[in-house]
């Protein structure tokens, strides 16, 4: 790792100063992403904010309406959240399925949706719940959110500070994990709402998370895998790799979404 | 330099570290607890698994800084006195390790799975708890056989197994 | 069978330190006024070097020295060797390019190193080195090795023409192109051997220092075979006269191969720990063990076995073509050769048989010996020839099988190979009954049910270890002799020291070799240590590969055994004024015959050395007695895996549903250790067949340099295996034992592509067998089925 100054605010206005003054400032939240990629000299910030004595960033609300978790909020308190389970299942599922035990018990959702990995999970929560991303400066909609690999709405001194998760009717995540890394090699998250149908897909595209629209259309009308048989996912702008073609890539989010609207609770 | 203080293994140290050490680091580097080992760069092996404040993590993807006021239990911690903890004596029982380097971190998962999960573990749930560790030497085989038997073990001896946390 | 002796699950002496951390591996080792090492290494594939400029480097804070291969040259420190020597087909030696520890003048793959720097912590020396300034003239590269000896192709070495290393066969060409040209059904196959990298979770490490008042060197490294690299960096390398050299092995993470090898970064320690006369670590991360340990497999066969009208087979014949990377490493060239083709028989009567080797430069990591060594690529070739034969003639697979066993013993292969005893057919028939073959057709039905494919696959392999006699291997090439050596160590006191020249790396050495002893001298495996892995502790010994440690390791201790039982027997002699003929050793007691006179152990190894009961002319005082094994032949492991599988056809996703492994190790010292390397094996075999290929693109960059794209197996991917054994003895040592080590990775791949095969129903299968590859073939079977 290269050298750095660490700096641990006790709010966020002071976490925003210290990011400001930085030249290169990185927030660090569980750190599961930020810290390989600086052991692998990817990264090289100048100074580290460690959010982890900022109060008031971690924990789980849940209302009828929406569950809003902190950004703090580790995956492993999201997977076992009682308010999670009932109300929203499919988000507490997804949150087991990331990385590994130990991996659980450090990361955090909101470095997740800041860092935005086309491979990661909770952005397909996200855009497949239709969340709104609270900062220190606004109300940002998941569909404003992500823009593009590893690229967000986010100023460099914007720090989320929760995302609130409307409570759907139904949703469903299903993953198809990358044999080496066991991040989503597809991932497809699905949720009906009244104000709608939403299918998010991680793992997939070329430029990170993204919605079928074909499919929420088709299931808008008929909310069941038959509804969605006969759609074929363009291969065009999918990833392409050793772990798999653009075309089994394209083909695969057929499936997980079949299995994702066919275990949708 | 920053000075970091943590408990391991119930012992408190006061450390001075450059900013950018690993808990790992600290532990085997500074501290000398070498049984907490490092086999890979990408978060993947578990090779470096140790609990802080009771919670398996992965010790070469934490700051030392992080681990300030937090208490550490590593592999050397594990023993109570002269006895073995049962996850320890499964290991052994049923050979679940060959050239023992992942072991120290398998040892400290399978005690947070038991911790998390209770100690009547099925087959497959102690395969998928065990994502996060690799091991190359046995094939998971009686790695699986050790933690079913270590967290049955736990149950009678449940106060020795968590004494150290 | 005693609790303790041959026979017996004993739990294993060493594992006290591996469960409570305590173990002592060579990067837990810290001497002081170390420094760190960091290597500079290339980021070109090919590449020649027109200068470096470590001036900045230099001037970085905690740097001690910035060296590079001009330093290394001008201290006339050897390179690298390759300690086999193959003579191609035209008479001629093979192409052996120079392997300097440090590059100098050219690159030849990602990861040459080209400096090397040290510096206070290893922070100061990774900063440090990203301020020494190589300029590169990037030259074109070549990975493949189907196209290496193109023309055109780039040049790697000079001394190899055409990146060839040599052009080698073996067999009978004429009679084998005749028994082609009788034969009533020939099955072809296009077979690539994917190329693997071994992954010890321990990665590689060294620790050197120099002692200035003695002008002597130790080293401290994770070596399968410390006196082995001893003799090489000493004798080749001209670092160190041999005893002005010690090497130390400590507990060492695993080694599949990748640690018996001579590597540049020990090399360097040693020469730099000299230079700037202060201890020198290096520990590799798993990013550099990607690109810098030597990688296995790596062959594209084409392949073909020719049979008569009753299935019987008559004849195969193989070309293959090996990669060996872009440098010869220590053992590499007898890999596809001697360790492959060798092999090609199988547990089979094939009369004729001709393989031709290419093996060829390219400009990736250096390629050897990884678990299993030629043995899975020759399992792989013949097993599915079998295999794609019985299906192709609509016989079951098991039928064939049987029809072309060898049944008689000793049985001369037309390769080489004497087998020395086995019976394939009760392997088969165990392994058969295990998996329940009888009701496959109803779980495959079941399956079908749930839109699932089903297959099961056979793999009957064979292999060859304890890879001696040394004049036999001698005469093929080997630089070294493959015997092993013992010292037994009896103390006063009666305890038992047995310094091996085999090492321990998870095989569980302390507590077999133990009981071993315990079996043999009566005594409590408590009382006995087992001393490996130190040049200086131990006499010259060949070190642990290739499933040797038991069948020539411990046939050494067992002959130094005997040694200390005669000389025991003539203690006791003279305590109880009896011949030493006339005494008996039992159950640790020694008697007169006939009589009711005895005495125990302890007495005996006292009386041995206070000689109080002999005259030095009688008999020497002491009780320590040295013995060297060379076997006088291979031992044949052999057996049967079945592997059945259940695959999902709309993702491609493969789940191992059974696995039976029926083996024959001849003779077992410890039941628990041998199934654990069967299943460590198998692991490994299928994660070369699901999961795991090393993979370069066009431009020699590694593509899965890290566990995020070369996936290992993790518990979620494997099943627990049935595992069960035959056993006849091996003829050819004095225990009986075969070796285990090695089969379940030789025998698994070949299970598990015959399973997906079969369940797919055509043959275009490729290793690794990605969700992705075996969606695409389960496409083709689910298009097959429609048009039905």
């Amino acid at each position: 790792m290269y050298a750095f100054t660490y700096e641990r605010p006790k709010n966020v206005d002071e976490a925003v100063k210290l990011l400001k003054k930085a030249k290169d400032g990185k927030i660090l939240a569980g750190g599961q992403t930020l810290l390989p990629a600086m052991k692998l000299r990817l990264a090289s910030p100048d100074t580290i904010v460690d959010l982890s004595r900022v109060k008031g960033l971690s924990g789980i609300k849940a209302s009828s309406k929406a569950v809003t978790i902190g950004a703090l909020t580790k995956h492993i308190e999201v997977m076992g959240s009682a308010e999670v389970q009932k109300s929203i299942p499919a988000l507490a599922h997804l949150a087991s399925l990331i990385g590994d035990p130990a991996v659980r018990n450090r990361g955090t959702i909101g470095g997740s949706l800041a860092n935005n990995d086309p491979s990661a999970d909770y952005p397909a929560a996200a855009l497949g719940l239709g969340a709104t991303i609270k900062t220190n400066k606004r109300e940002l909609p998941a569909d404003k959110f992500f823009k593009g690999l590893f690229e967000t709405a986010l100023a460099g001194d914007e720090i989320i500070e929760s995302v609130s998760f409307p409570v759907p009717e139904k949703a469903g995540y299903e993953k198809f994990p990358n044999p080496a890394s066991r991040f989503a090699l597809v991932g497809v998250f699905v949720s009906k709402s009244k104000d709608g149908v939403r299918v998010a897909v991680t793992g997939a595209g070329e430029g990170g998370v993204f919605r079928v629209k074909e499919m929420e259309t088709a299931l808008a009308k008929d909310f069941s895998a038959k509804a969605i048989e006969g759609i074929k996912v363009p291969a065009k702008n999918m990833i392409a790799d050793i772990h798999g073609t653009a075309e089994y890539r394209a083909h695969l989010i057929g499936v997980m979404a079949r299995r994702a609207v066919a275990a949708a609770k | 330099m920053p000075t970091v203080t943590v408990t391991v293994n119930g012992k408190s140290h006061a450390v001075d570290v450059a900013p950018e050490t690993l808990l790992v680091e600290l532990l085997r580097e500074k501290l000398r607890l070498t049984g907490t080992h490092v086999g890979c760069d990408t978060s993947q092996c578990g090779a470096c698994v140790v609990h802080v404040d009771g919670a398996a993590v992965k010790s070469c993807t934490m700051l030392a800084m992080s681990a300030d006021g937090a208490s550490v239990t590593t592999i050397e911690g594990l023993a109570n006195g002269g006895s073995l903890h049962p996850m320890q004596e499964a290991f052994r029982e049923h050979h679940g390790l060959q050239c023992g380097f992942c072991t120290p971190g398998m040892i400290m998962s399978a005690v947070d799975i038991v911790n998390r999960k209770g100690s009547e573990l099925d087959e497959q749930t102690i395969r998928e708890e065990l994502e996060g560790n690799i091991c190359r030497c046995t094939g998971y085989h009686n790695i699986v056989k050790a933690v079913g038997a270590g967290a049955k073990a736990m149950k009678g001896g449940g106060k020795s197994a968590r004494a150290a946390e | 069978m005693s609790a303790t002796g041959i026979g017996a699950a004993v739990r294993r002496k060493e594992d006290q330190r591996f469960i409570t951390g305590t173990a002592n591996y060579t990067s837990d080792i810290s001497r002081p006024g170390e420094v760190r090492a960091w290597f500079v290494r290339s980021p070109h594939a090919h590449a020649t070097i027109k200068k470096i400029d470590t001036k900045a480097a230099e001037k970085m804070p905690g740097v001690v020295a910035v060296l590079t291969g001009a330093d290394l040259a001008n201290d006339k420190i050897g390179g690298l060797i390759c300690g086999w020597a193959i003579t191609s087909k035209d008479g001629s030696p093979m192409k052996m390019g120079a392997h300097p520890a440090i590059a100098a003048d050219k690159v030849r793959c990602v990861g040459d190193q080209v400096a090397v720097v040290l510096a206070e912590t290893l922070n100061q020396a990774r900063d440090a080195a990203e301020k020494v300034k190589v300029d590169y003239a990037v030259l074109p590269s070549v990975v493949d090795p189907a196209k290496a000896t193109a023309k055109g192709a780039p040049q790697i070495h000079d001394v190899a023409p055409n990146n060839q290393i040599y052009d080698w066969h073996i067999g009978d060409k004429n009679a084998t192109d005749a028994a082609f040209a009788s034969a009533k059904h020939v099955t072809k196959l296009e077979i690539v051997n994917n190329r693997l990298v071994p992954n010890a979770i321990e990665p590689r490490a060294a620790i050197a220092e120099y002692d200035q008042g003695n002008d002597a060197l130790t080293l401290w490294n994770t070596s399968q075979n410390p006196h082995v690299a001893r003799l090489v960096i000493s004798a080749f390398i001209g670092m160190a006269p041999e005893h002005k050299l010690r090497v130390i092995a400590p507990d060492v993470g695993g080694g599949f191969g990748s640690k018996i090898f001579i590597y540049p970064e020990e090399v360097v320690a040693l020469w730099a720990a000299r230079r700037v006369k202060r201890p020198v670590k290096w520990v590799s991360d798993r990013s550099e063990a990607f690109l810098t340990d030597a990688h296995g497999r790596d062959h594209v066969t084409h392949a073909e076995l020719a049979l008569d009208a009753d299935g019987k087979i008559t004849g195969l014949r193989v070309r293959t073509i090996a990669n060996l990377g872009a440098y010869m490493s220590t053992f590499s060239s007898s890999v596809p050769t001697y360790l492959y083709a060798t092999l090609l028989s199988g547990q089979y009567a094939i009369p004729n048989i001709y393989a031709e080797v290419e093996a060829v430069y390219t400009n990736t990591a250096p390629v050897d010996a990884y678990r299993g060594a030629g043995r899975p690529e020759a399992t792989f070739v013949v097993e599915r020839l079998v295999e794609v034969a019985a299906r192709e003639l609509g016989i079951d697979p098991a039928e064939l099988r049987r029809k072309n066993f060898v049944k008689s013993f000793p049985h001369q292969t037309p390769v080489i190979m004497a087998y020395d005893a086995g019976d394939y057919d009760a392997s088969l028939t165990k392994a058969m009954e295990m998996v329940d073959y009888r009701n496959f057709g109803k779980r495959k039905a079941e399956s079908e049910r749930k839109g699932k494919l089903r297959g099961i696959g056979f793999s009957t392999y064979i292999e060859a270890c304890g890879i001696a006699p040394s004049q036999a291997v001698g005469s093929l090439g080997a630089g070294v002799g493959l015997w092993e050596s013992a010292e037994v160590r009896v103390n006063p006191t009666g305890s038992v020291e047995i310094l091996t020249g085999s090492h321990s790396h998870g095989q569980g050495h302390e507590t077999t070799f133990a009981q071993l002893v315990s079996e043999r001298l009566g005594v409590p495996i408590e009382t006995v240590s087992v001393v490996h892995g130190d040049t200086d502790k131990v006499q010259f010994g060949m070190g642990t590969y290739g499933s040797r440690s038991g069948a020539v390791g411990m046939s050494a201790i067992s002959k130094a055994l005997d040694k200390i039982e005669d000389k025991a027997k003539k203690v006791a002699g003279y305590m109880m004024e009896a011949s030493a003929d006339d005494i008996e050793f039992k159950d640790g007691k020694f008697t007169v015959k006939g009589t009711d006179k005895s005495v125990g152990w302890g007495d005996v190894t006292l009386n041995a050395y206070v000689a109080h009961k002999f005259t030095g002319g009688q008999l020497e005082p002491g009780l320590k007695e040295g013995a060297f094994y060379d076997p006088t032949n291979f031992t044949f492991p052999a057996g049967c895996h079945i592997a059945e599988v259940e695959i999902d056809p709309e993702t491609g996703k493969t789940t191992i549903a059974n696995w039976v492994a029926v083996d024959d190790f001849g003779v077992i010292i410890n039941p628990m250790i041998v199934e654990g390397q069967v299943h460590g094996g198998i692991a490994q075999g299928v994660g070369q067949a699901l999961l795991e290929g090393a993979s370069y693109n066009a431009d020699g960059q590694l593509i899965t340099g890290s566990f995020m794209d070369y996936a290992m197996p993790r518990a979620g991917d494997l099943p627990s295996f049935k595992v069960d054994t035959t056993m006849t003895k091996c003829p050819s040592n004095p225990l009986g034992i075969k070796g285990c080590g090695e089969a379940g990775a030789i025998a698994s791949p070949a299970a598990l592509i015959n399973a997906i095969t079969n369940a797919v129903g055509h043959e275009n299968v490729p290793m690794p067998a990605t969700p992705g590859t075996v969606w695409k073939a389960a496409q083709r079977a689910v298009m097959k089925k429609a048009a039905e």
